[in-house]
């Protein structure tokens, strides 16, 4: 898969090339990389909101042409209408399909907030939420719509460590309970790992898919995984990988 | 009666007596005691100024003189309360037409791209005019003197919404679109309960502004070509010598383009609920 950016005025930037990956149904993969490398780009052609520029994106053999209700993204900073409460965000996937009645949509969605933690909030507007519940509640607006795929773009980037742990728990307990295919996007290699069932690792310019890492680490997997002996080894081999083109750069530079 | 009970009620009687207490502090600490100070001290060197007649201040009169002249001849004068509700008909005419046509023009233009490389230019070379610079050619256009008036003032508010309109579709987060399709939503619906409630804020720009604008050009406007209206009454005192009616014209102005403007801030409030 080839991505060039076309912006006017300004020269074109290549971002993927020979860029190929697989997602397994029921896995967590956990896409990595630095920032600028292209894995929003890669997230939103998975999504269908842009289409490369050379090769396929496929979903058991059928090709993506454009976003669907099959797929969900989780986007970096929050996408939730600030106009709409609690409520009608998480009613509107339902609604637009027309696939509930507003009566049972309204009740499969406080079936969700409830589970979320969310149901006193349900008539306030996502300005008066906090960074965490603000996450929380995307994730109920995604799953309502019972999406195939979950695509999810750096979603705990901006939250404050401790809110982040608690989410990145409370995302694997989510997890290990719906086995959602999921693609997440980070830059954190703490984070990738402790979440990873596959990791793919993203690098160079025009960037790809430079690695491939199977995590086996046990589920349900909590924390303490993070202090265990195949953690560091992972992330030691995840490391040398990373860090290479940085060591190559440090010393042409030099 | 005994001593406990009536300490008691001795107690309750002062607790009353601070509560009402506090209220009245309270209210007095909400003043802006500076901006009380300058106020009365802008209306006192005003009085000095004209009464030891400096420089420039011969023809001026005190505002004292001008609130004597508005309660004995114009707080009962038809005419004047006309001058108010005509300005404020050619104000509201003007600023609704322009809202009912520049913020549709402004989401066409905003949501087609072919709609907009259409409109965008003629728009573009209209909107450097200045509103006044429409005089001339809007009274020889328009057959009555009234019509062209709201021309005029529908010229000076349509360009700001339009532009307004048009930018805030354009500055649409497209997280905000994208989430939508991915959640099944048809382009109507996209319009609808997306862009449409986006692009509100936006609108509260355009209006906001728009209203000042509107205020400006009508009061030109009628100094130019009309008979009355409070620029029309403004004028007039200059052109008969009296100066007191012309300070009562631009504060009677003033006044309006305030409540207009606190009208146009409570319909704002309206259509955006979320925002507290």
């Amino acid at each position: 898969m080839r991505k060039w950016y076309h912006r006017k005025r300004q020269p074109p930037v290549h971002v993927l090339e020979n860029c190929s990956f697989a997602i397994d149904p029921g896995k967590l993969t956990v896409l990595m990389g630095m920032s600028g490398c292209g894995k929003s780009t890669l997230a939103y052609l998975l999504a269908g909101y842009i289409s490369p520029d050379q090769g396929t994106l496929t979903i058991d053999g059928a090709p993506i042409t454009g976003p669907g209700p099959d797929r969900i993204t989780v986007f970096q900073e929050t996408a939730l209408w600030p106009w709409m409460t609690v409520m009608d965000n998480v009613t509107f996937g339902p609604m637009a399909l027309k696939s509930l009645p507003e009566a049972q949509a309204r009740s499969k969605a406080e079936a969700l907030l409830i589970k979320f933690g969310l149901i006193d909030f349900r008539d306030k507007y996502p300005g008066q939420l906090s960074g965490g519940m603000k996450r929380r509640a995307e994730l109920a607006q995604a799953l309502i719509n019972s999406p195939r795929i979950m695509i999810l773009d750096e979603p705990f980037r901006g939250l404050d460590v401790m809110t982040r742990e608690l989410m990145q728990e409370y995302y694997m307990g989510l997890f290990e309970e719906t086995r959602l295919t999921t693609l997440f996007i980070t830059s954190e290699l703490e984070e990738a790992i402790f979440l990873a069932d596959r990791l793919l690792v993203m690098g160079g310019t025009p960037s790809r898919v430079v690695k491939t890492v199977e995590v086996d680490l046990p589920h349900p997997r909590t924390f303490e995984v993070l202090t265990g002996e195949r953690y560091l080894e992972i992330k030691k081999e995840l490391m040398e990988e990373l860090y290479r083109d940085e060591a190559v750069a440090a010393v042409v530079v030099q | 009666m005994n001593a406990a009970d009536k300490d008691m009620r001795e107690a309750m009687a002062v607790s009353g007596l601070k509560r009402r207490r506090t209220r009245v502090a309270r209210w007095l600490g909400g003043i802006n005691w500076r901006g009380a100070v300058s106020v009365a001290g802008f209306f006192l060197l005003w009085e000095l100024l004209v009464r030891t007649k400096a420089p420039g201040f011969e023809a001026i009169p005190t505002l004292s003189n001008a609130l004597e002249v508005f309660w004995n001849k114009y707080l009962t004068s038809a005419r004047y309360w006309q001058a108010w509700a005509v300005s404020f008909e050619r104000v509201a005419y003007g600023f609704v037409v322009s809202q009912m046509l520049g913020i549709p023009l402004g989401l066409l233009m905003g949501t087609r791209r072919k709609f907009h490389d259409l409109m965008f230019p003629v728009i573009e070379i209209l909107r450097p005019i200045p509103p006044l610079a429409w005089v001339p050619i809007s009274i020889l256009f328009w057959p009555t003197n009234e019509m062209s008036i709201v021309f005029i003032t529908f010229i000076g508010a349509f360009f700001i919404i339009v532009i307004n309109v048009h930018d805030g579709v354009r500055s649409i987060k497209k997280e905000h679109l994208w989430l939508a399709m991915s959640l099944g939503a048809t382009p109507m619906r996209i319009f609808r309960q997306i862009i449409l409630p986006s692009v509100i804020p936006s609108i509260a720009v355009g209006m906001t502004l728009g209203i000042a604008v509107t205020w400006n050009v009508v009061i030109a406007a009628e100094m130019i070509a009309s008979d009355v209206g409070l620029g029309r009454l403004t004028w007039e005192g200059y052109v008969s010598n009296t100066a007191t009616v012309v300070l009562i014209g631009m504060i009677s102005i003033g006044l309006a383009g305030y409540l207009s403007t606190k009208l146009v801030d409570w319909v704002e409030k309206r259509m955006m609920p979320w925002r507290k």
